[in-house]
């Protein structure tokens, strides 16, 4: 799965997770961008993320993202 | 096989475009409750019941209606997050016949919000509380060999149960939902934790199983989590990642069923749950085709892997109509070459007596389907209709979405267990009735070819050598109350529904005059089959002068026995007794209760209108003067009893 594959099937997710299609998934994304973006959405985003990619994120790894950038460097070192 | 249960397994899959549909329905015009249900009728994962979770509390706040799903409050206590479960439980609830509004206290305040009378819960005054508790936020402590120590803490969590209960009981008097706890996968011992008493495994066995009976017992009710956990496995269950990072107390995928599961208990507590079963033959109750494979042909026998298959399908529906589902069969095939099996197959198990209505024809099944729900008399709401053949599924399905069509598997092995995953028969409570349901329908069958005999109706009454007992409500009725009071749809003046602590208030309130009915025939015993619940009504000074007839139900079974009649001449009579001058009654129609929209007509009540409020949607208002009122006696032996005992009555 190349990058834009990926940041494709990630927007799927975050329109899905945050029930917003008007969504834009970049690099310098993170919380305080989106609205309803909890703590609690947070752990609802990544087990989706876990299920779409066949993944699974340990808790401090969860713990140390800030940005979508950092999400899919996650996401490419787990599926590559 | 996991995946049949925590994917609902049973449910059609959720279609690419759910968010386009979802957004479609909103808009429509009118109640929005037939959309919601529809739409929360597939097998949604969490991020759907979310999305659906959010149309239906944004429909709620605009006051646009929900119609026709019923209400139901809950509050859920819990002393884990149940931040993920909640819009799960109000989307599945719409999948369920339920509006579902939920009251969700601060994280883990169970005691003080049970406790305190003016907390958020007691003051939300929810139909039911459950308590959505953990084994890891109790006060259980490891009492290894010691079983002095491990009975000690048992009832420390129990009386913690009960302290719970009480709170609820005095503050609320909501019914109270307890869960079994689902022990965790991981042993100390090994297999010698299930026998030591005090290791964990050995003290949540003793709870599950003291719980279960507390809450029977209590007339509360249970939702066995710890059953849902073994079906699909204590390690898919329980995340211990989840439960440290947000306190959640299983895992994620599993929110979904345990969502069905509450939705069927909520609905079964308002009455909802199906009440017949619609099977298919060829290829569902036996393998192959009996007009093209013949008797021998047909693959329904043991020692044979694909005859079993079959055969537990037929062992399952045994089963379930003996604790009182009906059942019926509808089936492309000519009806006598349908029907030769069940009359000369030595292996089948199912026989023409347990099937209520046979339709074996060539006309589409929806049509069919209409047909039985007709002659049972029974909505097509209560209907599940078990087919393997993905066409007939799906012409039902579009043509009749009420009725409940699970999907099978390629498998036939798997027919039977899904469906009994899918859960349509859910109940709280088991009456003595329901284990002779099934029968009934089946006696009104022959009574009605006993009516074309005898011919004019009052010959046919009098031939039925009937027998009426009135009772007031008691202790010993009052699961059959509570059950017809939540079940009973067409035969209904106002659907009221009333849970069992509800029944049991009015059961001892002096003010409030209740009536149990039951009738014997020729037949047999045909149960409790109506309930009358009259409060006094009218102004101040007129107040002991009035009974308003809050509910009057009857089973649909016992339709045209002019049994409303000796009712009517029982009410009266009590209310001659009490003083009461006038009788008045209201008619509430539902998308079901036309059958009797002239029932005080007919009764020779006058109508006063639908004041007051005016016109509202069809309401009507009835009264009759109780002095001069006199209706017909009808040709059966009247039994009264218990009528003289003095209700307890504290005096101030």
């Amino acid at each position: 799965m190349d990058e834009a594959q990926l940041y494709s099937r990630l927007t799927e997710v975050f329109h899905d997770v945050f029930d917003d299609d008007t969504i834009q998934v970049t690099p310098q994304l993170s919380a305080k961008d989106v609205d309803g973006w909890d703590s609690l959405t947070h752990i609802r985003l990544l087990l989706t993320i876990e299920r779409a990619f066949k993944i699974k994120f340990s808790t401090s790894e969860i713990g140390k993202l800030e940005t979508v950038g950092d999400l899919v460097k996650l996401v490419q070192s787990k599926i590559s | 096989m996991k995946s049949l249960y925590t994917e609902l397994g049973w449910l059609p899959r959720t279609p690419e475009d759910f968010s386009a549909q979802l957004k479609a329905a909103v808009s429509a015009e009118g109640p929005l409750g037939r959309e919601f249900q529809a739409l929360a009728s597939y097998a949604l994962d969490v991020n759907q019941l979310t999305k659906l979770a959010r149309a239906i509390a944004k429909a709620r706040a605009e006051g646009k209606s929900l119609d026709p799903l019923t209400t139901f409050k809950l509050a859920v206590l819990s002393n884990s997050t149940i931040d993920f479960i909640v819009p799960a439980l109000v989307a599945t609830a719409a999948r369920h016949g339920i509006a579902l509004e939920v009251i969700q206290p601060s994280y883990d305040q169970v005691a003080q919000e049970a406790l305190t009378p003016d907390s958020k819960v007691n003051s939300a005054r929810p139909d039911a509380v459950l308590f959505a508790l953990d084994y890891r936020a109790l006060p259980l402590k490891l009492a290894l060999g010691d079983a002095g120590g491990a009975e000690a803490g048992i009832a420390g969590v129990m009386g913690y149960f009960q302290a719970l209960r009480n709170g609820i009981k005095a503050n609320s008097n909501a019914l109270c939902i307890f869960q079994t706890l689902a022990a965790p996968a991981e042993t100390l011992f090994g297999s010698l934790d299930r026998a030591l008493p005090g290791t964990l495994r050995n003290l949540i066995d003793g709870i599950n199983r003291e719980l279960s009976q507390f809450a029977l017992a209590e007339g509360d009710v249970l939702l066995d989590v710890a059953g849902i956990a073994e079906a699909v496995g204590l390690a898919n269950w329980h995340d211990p990642q989840l439960w440290n990072m947000g306190k959640f107390s299983f895992a994620d995928e599993m929110i979904p069923l345990y969502a069905d599961h509450v939705g069927r208990v909520v609905a079964a507590i308002r009455g909802k749950s199906k009440k017949t079963l619609i099977l298919d033959l060829d290829n569902t109750v036996w393998g192959g085709v009996i007009g093209d494979d013949g008797l021998e042909g047909i693959k329904v026998a043991q020692g044979d892997a694909r005859g079993e298959a079959h055969l537990a399908v037929q062992r399952l529906a045994l089963d379930l109509r003996q604790r009182g589902v009906i059942l019926a069969v509808s089936s492309k095939n000519t009806d006598e070459i349908a029907r030769v099996p069940f009359e000369q197959h030595p292996e089948m198990l199912l026989r023409l007596e347990h099937i209520a209505v046979f339709q074996a024809n060539w006309n589409d099944k929806a049509t069919n389907i209409q047909a039985i729900a007709e002659e049972l008399s029974l909505g097509l709401d209560a209907m599940v209709f078990l087919d393997d053949n993905p066409v007939e599924r799906g012409l039902v399905r579009k043509l009749l979405p009420q009725v409940s069509v699970p999907e099978l598997p390629e498998e036939p092995a798997y027919y039977a267990r899904t469906l009994a995953a899918a859960g349509y028969f859910e109940a709280v409570a088991f009456a003595s009735e329901d284990l002779k349901r099934a029968g009934f329908y089946q006696d009104n069958a022959k009574r009605a070819q006993l009516q074309k005999q005898v011919g004019g109706v009052d010959a046919y009454l009098a031939s039925l050598d009937m027998t009426i007992t009135f009772q007031p409500f008691d202790a010993t009725g009052r699961a059959r109350i509570v059950q017809l009071i939540n079940k009973s749809n067409q035969f209904n003046l106002t659907t009221r529904r009333y849970t069992e602590p509800e029944v049991t208030e009015a059961e001892n309130d002096p003010q409030v005059f209740t009536l149990q009915v039951r009738l014997a025939d020729v037949f047999g015993d045909n149960g409790m089959i109506s309930v009358i619940l009259c409060r006094p009504a009218g102004t101040a000074s007129d107040k002991t002068k009035t009974w308003e007839i809050d509910t009057w139900l009857m089973s649909c079974r016992v339709l045209g026995r002019k049994v409303e009649q000796m009712v009517l001449r029982e009410i009266l009579s009590r209310a001659r007794a009490a003083g009461i001058e006038k009788l008045t009654g209201v008619y509430k129609p539902t998308d079901r209760n036309k059958l009797v929209i002239d029932h005080y007509a007919k009764l020779g009540f006058t109508k006063i209108g639908p004041e007051p409020g005016q016109d509202e949607s069809g309401i009507t208002r009835w009264e009759l003067d109780v002095s001069a009122a006199e209706p017909e006696a009808a040709p059966m032996k009247v039994v009264s009893l218990g009528f003289d005992e003095v209700k307890e009555q504290t005096v101030a």
